[in-house]
């Protein structure tokens, strides 16, 4: 189990995670070999499973995000596997989330501009299988992103 | 805009998998040296490329069980009313995204809670008491992949 420490030091790291855990260490109070360890054993125990660099789509060329939700046609059993499978073959796609709810998946999708996107809608995305409804959501801005943890 | 070549396009995949191995490590992985690596890594940070760094948690094992997506109708619109529930909303702890959206919502949510009984309490006492907040849609997320994008 965690104490409050490691939530302290989980906390400090989620706000930056650039941090060193020498640095992390400095921050919660305590020495950098306790930190070292402590990080290690949040590691195994797969409570912390990495850090990932964040590509900025809009610096390589990519303007349009958009979120496409969509409900699938239930009277096939094999739907959701076989939809989620073909939509992984979409390099434009960045994210497939399933849901309990109104709608079922929803794929991130990234474009260059409005016909780019378009290209792929008509191409990609409406060719895959079992769709029943779509309904985008188009990204105006993204008013909070980091994604933290209320630990 | 810069146009990337393969090896940088191999560098920002691997800095997306795992972004604290080290450019000697990573370069050698490519056949790269210590020192070509590092420059291509700076010259995509200059870029803007890559936009810093996520931490990966492990909700579940940190005890939040529970994520969902809001889809959030504004039930009064205006300059006055967007600022006032961008900010009021993005000062939630259990809030991890707020994207201002076009389409049949205006903002979709991230919503972390540690089970459903609490996501209620963060729906009830601070989702829906948002200043102007008016339709709500919930969808319960049961599974989720990134995927690398077009790169």
């Amino acid at each position: 189990m965690l104490d409050d420490t490691d939530r302290r030091l989980l906390r400090h790291w989620q706000s930056d995670p650039t941090l060193s855990p020498s640095e992390l260490a400095e921050r919660v109070g305590i020495t950098s070999g306790k930190a070292v360890r402590r990080l290690a054993r949040m590691q195994e125990t797969g409570v912390v499973e990495g850090v990932s660099a964040i590509i900025n789509w809009p610096a390589l060329g990519y303007a349009v995000e958009v979120s496409l939700r969509v409900t699938l046609d239930k009277t096939v059993a094999r739907a959701f596997d076989e939809f989620t499978a073909a939509a992984r073959q979409v390099p434009e796609v960045t994210q497939i989330q399933s849901f309990l709810g109104r709608v079922d998946v929803r794929l991130n999708i990234i474009a260059r501009d409005m016909p780019h996107y378009h290209d792929i809608y008509r191409d990609r995305i409406l060719t895959l299988p079992h769709i029943s409804d779509i309904e985008a959501l188009m990204q105006i801005a993204r008013i909070k992103s980091e994604e933290a943890l209320p630990l | 805009m810069i146009g990337l070549d393969s090896l940088d396009r191999a560098i920002v995949r691997a800095l997306v998998a795992d972004a604290q191995q080290s450019a000697g490590a990573l370069g050698r992985k490519l056949g790269l040296s210590q020192p070509a690596t590092w420059r291509r890594i700076r010259k995509l940070e200059d870029a803007g490329i890559l936009g810093g760094r996520r931490l990966r948690l492990n909700a579940e094992k940190l005890g939040f069980g529970v994520t969902v997506f809001l889809g959030v109708k504004l039930a009064t619109k205006g300059r006055v009313s967007l600022d006032d529930f961008e900010r009021a909303v993005s000062a939630i702890p259990e809030v991890q995204q707020v994207e201002h959206v076009l389409g049949l919502y205006d903002y979709r949510l991230r919503v972390v809670a540690r089970d459903l009984p609490d996501f209620e309490r963060v729906l009830r006492r601070r989702i829906m008491t948002l200043p102007g907040a008016g339709e709500v849609e919930a969808n319960v997320l049961l599974s989720e992949e990134r995927l690398p994008g077009p790169l």
